[in-house]
């Protein structure tokens, strides 16, 4: 039999265009504190931490170590990284829980864009010998794919820019997000992308607590229970892809058995409007679904954590008892080249 | 809850030197891939799910790689996840992937780690500018060198036990046809000649940077019944991770490495390492180490673990050999330099490790260290399938 598996507790810092102030640790302390706080585990009590961060993003080598120390690892802790975003540092932990090596979980990630040019540090993401000496940017990919989307008669501009006001609308209510409330949707930066079609460039960090059964529910009122997680890559290459269709969210969605039922909520890992119209295509989400209302990745974007984040904000709905049955989603690389999806559910009320 | 049973069935790694011009990063990783898919007898289609590791990013100057390889190692439309815990994860990222088959996630799994560090300079890839911290501009050797003198120092091992080391592993590399460093004409005297670069750390006793890749094929209990060779049993794993610096450190022998040791040896019911133990493949950066870990594993009593190396207890036909394939100090690709102790392990016990192998080998501990000694990741593998 599997082990049941929840997401207990969930923490974010507030995502900024520039955190100069703070060091990524500083960044990162507070956000610690606050999701074990609210479990009133400690870090010795915590069987499995595991982090997703990027070295790129730092600008340093082994950055992670160093965030490492913030965690307090003493006495030496059960600890892996990844260097993914922290989502796949959960699917990590998830793993490690259902061996039954670990009762507790503790993931975070963190990502500070402020100190360099995004569009120019993700170039360093493509092929080595034959892409990235051109140098594509993220904004200009992305925009092929919106393009994409436009030529086959999936959407218009004009759908576009209804995506970037509701996330931004619905931002109104999250004092975490970056941009929030009114937001014009600006010039273009790449067309058919306008600003407002573009996630906000930010600092920030996140944190979760996962624990395994009646442990899950000694620690929370109502645990947010990992019903299914799944993460599938594509082709590297942008000409090998299809840039309407998401295949790897649809075989992820599968897995993770999203479609068996209807999911009441949707955190969707979209930094461009024109990727939440793939991604409520192939996840089959209509108007019933609540689509990122906390403002998903055009209110505030922080590489590396905005896909835990996604699952955060998740699971936090169904603590409140806003959400029954969730769907999070977390994307990595070009044009939604993988895609990680859980599933998310409360005990029923 | 009882976990599914853990199997190596596949091993393959490429032939380690000190650059690769020949190859891609992506040609690299596949060669290796396709060895242990061969040895394995298995296609890509077989394949569940991919965890790749490397050490830093800047290494090789590409963000996250493991989206520009997933083509290159069959990972499309696959699960595909990318392990990064510093010198450690080589071994750390194949304990991942054992995770996935313990919690019956997937069946089988491809691992594998690499770095091309041709593509780059290692030592400036670890030494970039950071502000408001102390400058590390002397590459990982000047890091350790202190350790190394607080070793000597506090054990009173003679100075002439990290050259024993370095002249036995780099023997050891000649029988292994993988190894960076073939050096024929390696003599004791050759490694006490050899310049002093990190007192008291000389050229000889230090590792090379290599390019080079290991993949390994982890499976179940099905899986590895429909193996064509003898499989490699996982006993344990563990991982452990302790600050980097702090008043409590002690940096000679690691409490995280104590603790990763223990928490390994429990899991595989060992009670006396020395004695149950029958080879180690050790990561042993520069040659001192060697002691050092012996200590640290608890194959040697505090202060006693040159006395093994010195005693020839460390060679190959030793009583507990350590680093039969010549080791870190005979190939270095820093990512893959953990995961290629772990598949040598898995070789010996296999019987397959070739003109290197420890006649009779039943339990080998494979062991990784990584960042200022405060990563450990270790496995224990067996000739035979674990009990409980």
């Amino acid at each position: 039999m599997n082990r049941e598996i929840a997401v207990v507790a969930f923490a974010q810092t507030d995502h900024r265009r520039t955190s100069d102030a703070v060091s990524e640790v500083e960044m990162l302390m507070p956000v610690l504190h606050q999701v074990l706080e609210r479990t009133g585990l400690k870090t010795a009590d915590i069987g499995f931490t595991c982090s997703g961060s990027s070295d790129y993003l730092a600008g340093r080598a082994f950055s992670f170590t160093l965030a490492l120390d913030g965690v307090g690892a003493w006495p030496p802790i059960s600890e892996s990284h990844v260097e993914m975003d922290g989502a796949w540092a959960l699917y990590e932990a998830w793993v490690k829980l259902r061996t039954g090596d670990a009762d507790t979980a503790l993931v975070y990630s963190y990502g500070k864009s402020s100190p360099g040019s995004v569009r120019d540090v993700l170039t360093r993401q493509l092929d080595p010998y034959y892409v990235a000496p051109l140098w594509p940017d993220s904004v200009a990919l992305a925009a092929l794919q919106a393009q994409a989307l436009i030529d086959a008669g999936t959407t218009d501009e004009p759908a576009l820019a209804a995506v970037g006001a509701r996330s931004r609308a619905d931002a109104e209510a999250n004092s975490h997000a970056q941009l929030r409330g009114s937001v014009p949707q600006g010039d273009y930066l790449v067309r058919p992308l306008r600003t407002g079609d573009c996630p906000p460039i930010g600092d920030g960090a996140a944190a979760v607590v996962l624990a395994a059964g009646e442990r899950a529910r000694g620690l929370c009122e109502r645990p947010a229970w990992i019903r299914g997680i799944d993460h599938r890559i594509e082709a590297h290459g942008i000409g090998v892809r299809d840039l309407t269709d998401s295949p790897s969210t649809r075989l992820a969605a599968q897995r993770a058995g999203a479609y068996e039922r209807p999911v009441d909520t949707a955190e969707l890992h979209a930094p461009f409007s024109s990727q939440e119209v793939i991604l409520r295509e192939v996840l089959g989400l209509d108007d019933r679904v609540r689509v990122n209302p906390s403002g998903g990745a055009l209110a505030a974007n922080p590489i590396m954590a905005a896909g835990l984040i996604r699952i955060g904000e998740a699971a936090a709905r169904i603590h409140r008892g806003e959400s029954d049955r969730a769907l999070a989603h977390a994307t990595s690389g070009p044009c939604l080249q993988q895609n990680l999806v859980a599933v998310l559910e409360g005990d029923p009320r | 809850m009882s976990k599914e049973p853990v199997a190596v069935v596949g091993v393959g790694q490429t032939k380690h030197v000190a650059a690769r011009r020949d190859v891609s990063i992506a040609g690299l990783v596949r060669e290796a891939a396709r060895r242990a898919l061969d040895d394995a007898e298995l296609e890509w289609a077989d394949v569940e799910a991919v965890v790749i590791g490397k050490a830093p990013d800047f290494f090789e100057g590409v963000m996250m790689p493991e989206l520009y390889l997933a083509d290159a190692l069959g990972a499309v439309g696959k699960p595909m996840m990318r392990v990064h815990t510093a010198g450690s994860v080589g071994g750390s990222t194949a304990l991942v992937a054992a995770s996935l088959v313990a919690a019956r996630v997937h069946g089988t799994v491809l691992t594998l780690a690499f770095e091309k560090q041709s593509e780059s300079n290692a030592m400036w890839g670890l030494s970039l500018p950071i502000p408001f911290q102390q400058p590390l501009l002397a590459g990982a050797g000047g890091f350790f060198a202190p350790h190394v003198r607080a070793y000597m120092r506090r054990s009173g091992a003679p100075d002439t036990v990290g050259s024993l080391v370095a002249y036995k592993n780099r023997r050891n590399a000649l029988k292994n046809p993988y190894a960076h460093l073939h050096e024929h004409d390696i003599t004791l005297e050759k490694v006490q000649a050899s310049p002093m670069l990190w007192d008291p750390i000389r050229y000889s006793e230090t590792c090379p940077s290599s390019d080079g890749a290991v993949a390994m094929v982890l499976t179940d209990r099905a899986g590895a019944a429909r193996a064509p060779r003898p499989a490699a049993w996982m006993h344990g794993g563990a991982m452990r991770s302790e600050p980097t610096l702090f008043a409590g450190k002690d940096s000679v022998s690691p409490r995280a490495g104590r603790d990763c040791a223990a928490d390994v040896y429990r899991q595989a019911g060992i009670a006396d390492p020395r004695r149950e133990i029958d080879a180690v493949e050790m990561y042993v950066p520069f040659s001192w180490y060697e002691p050092m870990w012996l200590e640290n594993l608890g194959f040697a009593a505090e202060g006693e673990g040159w006395k093994l190396t010195e005693s020839g207890v460390t060679e190959l036909d030793g009583d507990l050999p350590v680093d039969m394939s010549g080791g870190v100090l005979s190939t270095n690709p820093i990512g893959a330099s953990g995961m290629i102790r772990f598949a040598e392990a898995a070789l010996q016990v296999r019987g397959l490790a070739g003109e290197h192998q420890v006649a009779g080998a039943r339990r080998v501990l494979g062991h990784a260290y990584g960042g200022g000694s405060q990563f450990f990741s270790m496995w224990l593998v067996g000739a035979e399938p674990p009990t409980s």
